[in-house]
């Protein structure tokens, strides 16, 4: 479902350019657990970044579900981004002086939903995620651990169920028991049938997935199955 | 879709309430100095001109104008050329309609111990027609007692609360001018009207009493006329000024020992006076409005960053680009009009506030509102909505990123 040809990345800031992905190519299948592993500086989040239909790449293509994404709309892309992708920032992204379930029910908007529903699937997604305190949902983000930030971030990722979700270091401030914690439920996920891509540099996180693809300097090293 | 739009502005705005409170402020002070002021100039402007129209109408005045001695120039006003038999002349003319001649002064005037310092006009009956004076009590003196000097005043409103206390009835009792006893007759309607001098605190006596007793000679130092259609003025002004440089045996009008000014003329000069002074008031509030603008401008760019990052957010979660930028229309209206609306009611109880100082009636214009509001719609909604309409057609990493 994800193709990936020749991807490259390039920023230019002012005389300085660097070229962040230098000619990826991959293909992500349905129901996938895909890591991707690499060093920091590597080029990992400007892919996840391009899967995410967030950024173009400089050059190549990338076609999701067989369409081609640089020949979309903007609305065309924004629909996708809500329908299809739920995608967790490295930064997490949360509104601050916004409570949680706001935060969650963001990609829902603007939507035909009414607001029961809204807050039914938001309190869901919410438990899916392993926060089960409802006390805190009406907590402002900007109130909350560096965990149950996180497990905000990727209940707004799935409150749409989306098909793919996009997780750029999930667990990247979290202590190993709570990592692990997270883990588990993204495996639980894809044993749902979500497509599931991550980005780690820790190898032991990326041993969760079924399958480790390693960058370095913005292109592959490795695309390994875990069995 | 509406809600979430409403809601949306709502909770943006009253979630940074000192941002959103200062932006209103700046709005509300940008449009209510401009309705203030503007509705004050407009307010003294209307006051200047219904003073001078409550003066008379078709009114044409001959004052003795500055007499040169032996090529020296005494200053205007002060020569006593003007005579009984000049306004008796001018009464001739053909289109004129009432004349009436006059003596002013100003004198100590005292009533049961009370005192006070009037202007004190010698006239005729017909200058009631001529100066539009009307009756509250009592009667005005009559032609029969300027003939015999009769002694007898008619008090204008205030003068009458000065010496007797107020809307008291001084008809029968006496006033001393000038420490010569009169009898008042009557009592003037009062005209209201300030700025110029008061029409309401003034003494009428018959002309010949104020001569003899008064002034101590026989000249006049005031010939008012009435022409008797408008269209006629300019004609009557002519024939008048011509038949007195005659009798005064001047050949050279630029010599002429008289000046002549009709009520038109004082209209205009008094009014481009006020309407300087409402330009001026308009300027300042200009400067107010830009002020204030520049304060919405401030406000609004400075949360670009923190909305940047917000449309980017926004943007990454799905949401499309148009529902980005009605977020940030509204919130940009609804902030404007806030403002709008509390400036206009701020300008409105200021311009009253100003005006009991100012006793003049302040008249709020409906194009300074809509002005005032326009500008300041267009600063806010231009400065809150431009950037976030160019933050939501970036990318969403690079609104994300933005610094
Ligand atoms: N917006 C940008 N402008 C310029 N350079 C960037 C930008 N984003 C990332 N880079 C650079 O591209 C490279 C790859 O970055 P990134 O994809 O964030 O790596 P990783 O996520 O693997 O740490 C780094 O050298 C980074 O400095
Ligand atoms: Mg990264």
């Amino acid at each position: 479902m994800i193709e990936c040809k020749n991807i490259c990345k390039t920023y230019v800031n002012g005389d300085v350019s660097t070229q962040a992905v230098r000619g990826i190519s991959f293909k992500i299948e349905k129901g996938e657990f895909v890591a991707i592993i690499g060093p920091s500086g590597s080029g990992k989040s400007t892919l996840m970044h391009i899967l995410g239909a967030l950024d173009t790449p400089t050059s190549g293509q990338y076609s999701l579900d067989g369409k081609e994404i640089s020949k979309m709309s903007e609305d065309e892309l924004s629909d996708l981004r809500r329908e299809k992708i739920g995608f967790v920032f490295q930064a997490f992204n949360l509104l601050p002086r916004t409570t949680v379930m706001r935060n969650v029910m963001l990609p829902l908007l603007f939507s035909e939903l009414p607001m029961k529903k809204r807050e039914e699937m938001a309190k869901k997604s919410l438990k899916y995620s392993g926060l089960d305190d409802e006390k805190l949902y009406n907590n402002f983000s900007n109130q909350l651990s560096g965990g149950q930030i996180q497990r905000v971030a990727i209940a707004r990722a799935l409150i749409n169920d989306p098909a793919i979700i996009l997780a750029d270091e999930p667990t990247g401030n979290l202590d190993t028991k709570t990592s692990h914690i997270v883990m588990n439920a993204f495996q639980e996920l894809n044993r749902n049938g979500h497509t599931i891509v991550l980005i780690t540099h820790e190898p032991e996180i990326a041993n969760f997935a079924k399958r480790i693809i390693s960058v370095r300097d913005g292109v592959i090293e490795k695309d390994t199955r875990n069995i | 879709m509406i809600q979430d739009l409403l809601g949306e502005t709502i909770r943006s705005l009253s979630g940074n309430k000192v941002r959103s409170g200062l932006t209103i402020l700046g709005i509300v002070i940008g449009i209510a100095s401009v309705i203030a002021l503007v509705a004050i100039g407009q307010g003294a402007q209307n006051s200047v001109a219904s003073s001078i129209e409550s003066i008379g109408s078709n009114l044409i005045m001959i004052m003795p104008g500055s007499q040169r001695v032996g090529g020296i120039s005494q200053g205007a006003g002060s020569s006593e050329t003007l005579t009984e038999a000049d306004a008796e002349a001018i009464g001739q003319i053909s289109g004129v309609g009432v004349v009436a001649p006059s003596v002013t002064g100003r004198y100590q005037i005292t009533a049961k111990g009370n005192n006070t310092n009037t202007e004190t006009i010698g006239t005729v009956p017909d200058y009631v027609t001529v100066r539009n004076v009307s009756m509250d009590i009592g009667s005005f003196f009559s032609q029969q007692q300027v003939s015999s000097s009769a002694k007898v005043a008619v008090l204008g409103p205030t003068t009458r609360d000065d010496l007797f206390g107020e809307n008291a009835n001084p008809v029968g009792q006496t006033v001393r001018i000038n420490k010569i006893e009169f009898k008042v007759i009557g009592v003037t309607t009062e005209k209201g009207g300030s700025g110029l001098s008061s029409q309401d605190d003034m003494i009428y006596v018959p002309l010949t009493t104020a001569q003899h007793f008064l002034a101590g000679n026989n000249y006049i130092n005031n010939i008012n006329i009435t022409a008797t259609d408008q269209s006629l003025m300019t004609s009557v002004q002519e024939e008048v000024t011509n038949l007195l440089l005659a009798r005064h045996k001047i050949s050279d009008s630029s010599n002429a020992d008289f000046r002549i000014m009709n009520q038109n003329d004082i209209v205009s000069t008094a009014t481009s006076v006020t309407s300087t002074f409402t330009v001026l008031l308009s300027a300042i509030a200009g400067i107010s409005l830009v002020v204030g603008g520049i304060g919405i401008m401030n406000m609004m760019l400075t949360t670009v960053t923190e909305r940047t990052r917000e449309i980017g957010l926004r943007k990454a979660v799905g949401i499309r680009k148009i529902y980005i930028n009605l977020q940030f229309l509204a919130e940009a209206t609804m902030l404007t009009f806030v403002g709008g609306f509390v400036g206009i009611i701020a300008g409105w109880i200021a311009s009253i506030v100003l005006s009991s100082f100012l006793s003049i009636t302040p008249e709020i214009s409906t194009t300074s509102i809509f002005l005032a509001f326009g500008v300041s719609a267009a600063i806010g909604i231009v400065f809150g909505f431009y950037p976030a309409r160019k933050a939501a057609s970036m990318n969403p990493i690079e609104a994300l990123r933005y610094e």
